[in-house]
């Protein structure tokens, strides 16, 4: 079978990597290129402060463990990263060959060191010397390894607790698998489990296990569960069949689970990176017509250029300033969209303009599957349960991460507020270690004080 | 178009580029290959009496991703018959009779074998003679090679037996495996040299193999030391080179040799005294081809300069090349760093903080980067800044003294 015929199968589309990895030539160029900057700029404009000049000089010397190590020791969850970070904005984005020539290719290079150790099972880390004390983390994503890693590499006992079935949060479940493969978001989660971390998967917190639960057996608790599905828009026919919330959508075709006949129109209703996953992924399944509709424009979306770009190249066609309205069925199966055209109004509250609908301009797309993406919900049962202050489902955190209660932390997306740092991978990975080193200095001062949970509940 | 021809202590050849005496040299095939590629020269592999090599020979020094930046061998003279050889270079001599073809010689280090293989090889047409006192490697352990051109006595005299018969000039090649060369310089001239070729190879062993410890090359498990040329000696050579052309006791021509790569090379070379190159390593790299634009490069260099002729560039540098005695203590120089052109690399920081004199200063410029300032009254114009910088001309280092009168540490010391 050609490569061509081979490439026509969804199957394979889907698993076919957007980026292939560099050769061994490749690498060793690239490597020798990188100037070995004193205090680098591209270490600098990690959100994890990897050691880029160090990890791409032992690449060089043939020491590929030792080059993975500092990966991973500065971002647990390096191994993505060197996939999924916008590193225009980041590490290539800061190399100082840019001003004069390409950039490093530091992703590449860091994908090339992580993939030789994910290969050769090759373990980096080992526990701390056992300190007695019990750390809950409450969700296995990117935030939630990122600190059970670190606070096992303290000593401490960590258990996390997991709804979904498997670790690794949106890496295993939201991010389409042509971008990031499930084994290695699942390989960063082994290298985790493996320092001693217990895993309690299919384990809603509040559901399957009590609140009271967690702070009786728990001397400290991190909160890391990310957000929810995407939410409602509020409009008519979002019941129909045919109409998939875009998280749900992902994960399921990540898992290799059917998502059934898609047919041939896709309308993709947001303009996220997550939106920007559905659209190609329906490409992917062979869809025909595959079509973004987006109430802003190019300039106020959230997607990443390269994303943006990337779709573009996949054949996903935009649709700027444009709204639904209502979704219309044939029975109980989607048939068609009604957008109106919209126009953008500077607002003195708020950065980005406002979009606001123009009457008399409707019209209609006939569709056969509209996939919602216009960002997630916040989840805020467990943080009222727990008397902790967030904003809207926002945990409210300081520098280190502490909420306003003694002994819980938070990191990641249910940390995360628009306009302060940004919703990536390598920024939960980076609280998530803030989260653990907050949380190891607190229990080095309980050990001269009370328990977290007596001070807060007497 | 400027005349390129040269002529090294009266061998002629239409371009100073020669092919060093080693294995691109080994056969009429190869010579014949490099002149059609436009070589102006060739010794040809050294002659002698039948030898017996190894296999497993070479081995090369890589740094951060260069290849070759040095090249070893324990490769010995000729292994071919000396009648083939013979044979061949009377065809290439007949096929090419404007290039120089020079025979490198080395036989016992005894007058009648040595008169005998002169009058036997230039019977068959060579323009000149190099008598081999370099290679350190098999041959010195037998009592040649190195081994007497480490004597200056065994060198003069070996010397003047060969010249006594010789119809065509005689050129001495040199090892650099010794405390000062000027002195084997000057024995070969004492011995009625026409020139002196240098640097054979250097005393080196390239490496070991970390996985099974055997030194590099491996030779069933062993290793001995060998030769050592290519881009990473010709520092050494070019002071060797500088230091015989400036020494009147041995006042002969001079054929450089050593890591020559490229006409940017020969220049230097031919700046500091030699009348010619001779190329080895920059072929084993890369193919004869690369002659081409050594050629090329010569003669755009030449035009550019106004000059005519290659031959108008040797020696032009010998004055300026001195004692350090002599230099002058009041010239003083500063780094200055163009900041619209540095990349905030700070490679310069760290070399000057760590390995010089912690003069450069990071400080913030006025859109709150961090730019890197000389502190050039602490700036003492030690070059390392602008030697790790790598953006060209990013770094000049820039002359900070009134211009007075000079004074050198000889004229400090007689007050």
């Amino acid at each position: 079978m050609s490569e061509f015929a081979l490439s026509d199968q969804p199957q394979h589309r889907l698993e076919q990597n957007v980026h292939k990895p560099l050769t061994k030539v490749e690498v060793l160029t690239e490597a020798h290129r990188c100037l070995y900057c004193y205090d680098a700029p591209c270490a600098a404009a990690c959100p994890t402060h990897i050691d880029v000049p160090s990890f791409i000089r032992k690449i060089t010397t043939d020491n590929v463990t030792g080059s993975a190590r500092v990966i991973m020791d500065a971002n647990p969850l390096g191994a993505s990263c060197a996939r999924v970070c916008p590193t225009e904005d980041l590490c290539e984005g800061a190399c100082v060959l840019g001003k004069d020539a390409a950039p490093i290719r530091i992703s590449d290079l860091q994908r090339y060191s992580t993939d030789w150790v994910r290969e050769r099972n090759i373990d980096l880390f080992s526990p701390g010397p056992a300190t007695g004390k019990r750390v809950a983390v409450v969700g296995g994503g990117p935030a939630g390894l990122a600190a059970a890693r670190e606070l096992a590499r303290f000593g401490h006992a960590v258990t996390i607790y997991e709804a979904k079935e498997q670790l690794g949060g949106l890496n295993t479940y939201g991010i389409v698998p042509f971008r990031l493969p499930r084994a290695v978001a699942l390989w960063e989660a082994e290298q985790v489990v493996k320092l001693g971390v217990a895993v309690q998967t299919n384990v809603l917190v509040g559901r399957d296990v009590s609140i009271g639960d967690l702070v009786d057996n728990f001397d400290a608790l991190v909160l890391a569960f990310g957000m929810g599905n995407v939410p409602p828009l509020q409009i008519p026919g979002e019941d129909l069949q045919g109409v998939w919330d875009a998280l749900d959508f992902i994960s399921q075709v990540k898992s290799g689970q059917s998502v059934g006949d898609i047919g041939d129109r896709v309308v993709v209703i947001g303009a996220g990176n997550t939106a920007i996953d559905a659209a190609t992924c329906s490409k992917r399944l062979n869809a025909e017509n595959v079509a973004i509709y987006y109430r802003r424009t190019a300039r106020e979306m959230t997607a990443y250029p390269f994303e943006y770009d990337f779709a573009k190249q996949e054949g996903v066609e935009f649709r700027w300033l444009c709204a639904p309205v209502r979704i219309l069925g044939e029975g109980n199966r989607v048939r068609a969209v009604e957008f109106v055209k919209t126009r953008l109004e500077l607002s003195d509250n708020s950065e980005r303009p406002i979009p606001v609908s123009m009457p008399g301009t409707e019209f209609t797309v006939e569709v056969d599957t509209v996939i919602r993406s216009t960002g997630q919900s916040r989840l805020t049962s467990l943080l009222d349960a727990l008397h902790i202050i967030h904003d809207g489902g926002s945990v409210r955190v300081d520098q280190q991460m502490r909420t306003n209660q003694p002994g819980v932390f938070a990191a990641g997306d249910c940390a995360f507020r628009r306009g302060v740092g940004d919703a990536m991978v390598v920024e939960a990975a980076e609280q998530g270690k803030i989260a653990a080193a907050a949380v190891h200095q607190h229990l080095l001062a309980a050990d001269e004080s009370e328990k977290w949970r007596g001070e807060s509940h007497g | 178009m400027a005349d390129l021809s040269v002529n090294v202590g009266g061998i002629k050849s239409p371009n100073p580029f020669w092919l060093a005496s080693a294995p691109p040299t080994n056969s009429g095939y190869q010579v014949m290959r490099a002149f059609e590629a436009g070589w102006g020269g060739a010794v040809w592999k050294t002659l002698g009496d039948p030898i017996v090599n190894v296999s497993s020979r070479f081995g090369g020094f890589h740094f951060e991703g260069a290849r070759m930046l040095g090249f070893n061998n324990i490769e010995l003279i000729t292994d071919r018959p000396l009648e083939d050889n013979l044979r061949e270079i009377r065809e290439v001599k007949r096929a090419f009779p404007d290039r120089a073809v020079i025979a490198s010689l080395m036989v016992d280090n005894v007058k009648e074998v040595w008169q005998e293989i002169v009058k036997r090889v230039q019977d068959v047409g060579v323009d000149g003679f190099e008598l081999n006192f370099g290679c350190p490697h098999g041959m010195s352990e037998r009592g040649m090679g190195s081994a007497v051109g480490q004597s200056p006595e065994f060198l003069r005299q070996a010397t003047e037996w060969v010249v006594e018969v010789a119809e065509v000039p005689v050129i001495v090649k040199l090892t650099p495996n010794i405390t000062d060369i000027r002195y084997t310089a000057r024995a070969a001239a004492q011995g009625g040299a026409h020139a002196v070729s240098m640097i054979n190879t250097i005393n080196s062993l390239i490496g070991v193999d970390l996985n099974t410890w055997t030194p590099i090359p491996n030779v069933d498990g062993r290793g001995a030391h060998g030769g050592y040329c290519g881009p990473a000696v010709k520092p050494i050579a070019l002071n060797m080179v500088a230091d015989c052309a400036r020494d009147p006791l041995v006042g002969i021509p001079i054929s450089g040799i050593g890591g020559v790569s490229t006409w940017q090379d020969a220049v230097e070379y031919m700046l500091l005294g030699a009348s010619g190159v001779q190329v080895c390593t920059a072929v084993m790299h890369h193919g004869f081809r690369i002659v081409e634009d050594m050629i090329d490069g010569l003669n755009q260099y030449l035009d550019a300069r106004g000059l005519s002729s290659a031959m108008d560039l040797v020696g032009k540098s010998v004055g300026r090349v001195g004692n350090w005695g002599d230099l002058n203590l009041e010239y003083k120089v500063a780094a200055r760093i163009d900041q619209d052109k540095c990349i905030r690399c700070n490679k310069c920081y760290i070399a000057c903080e760590d390995a010089a004199h912690q003069c450069i200063d990071r400080a913030p410029d006025g859109s709150g980067q961090m730019a890197l300032v000389v502190d050039e009254e602490e700036c003492v114009g030690c070059n390392l800044c602008s030697i790790v910088c790598p953006v060209e001309n990013c770094i000049e280092m820039a002359r900070v003294d009134s211009g007075g009168p000079a004074f050198s540490w000889r004229e400090r010391q007689a007050l």
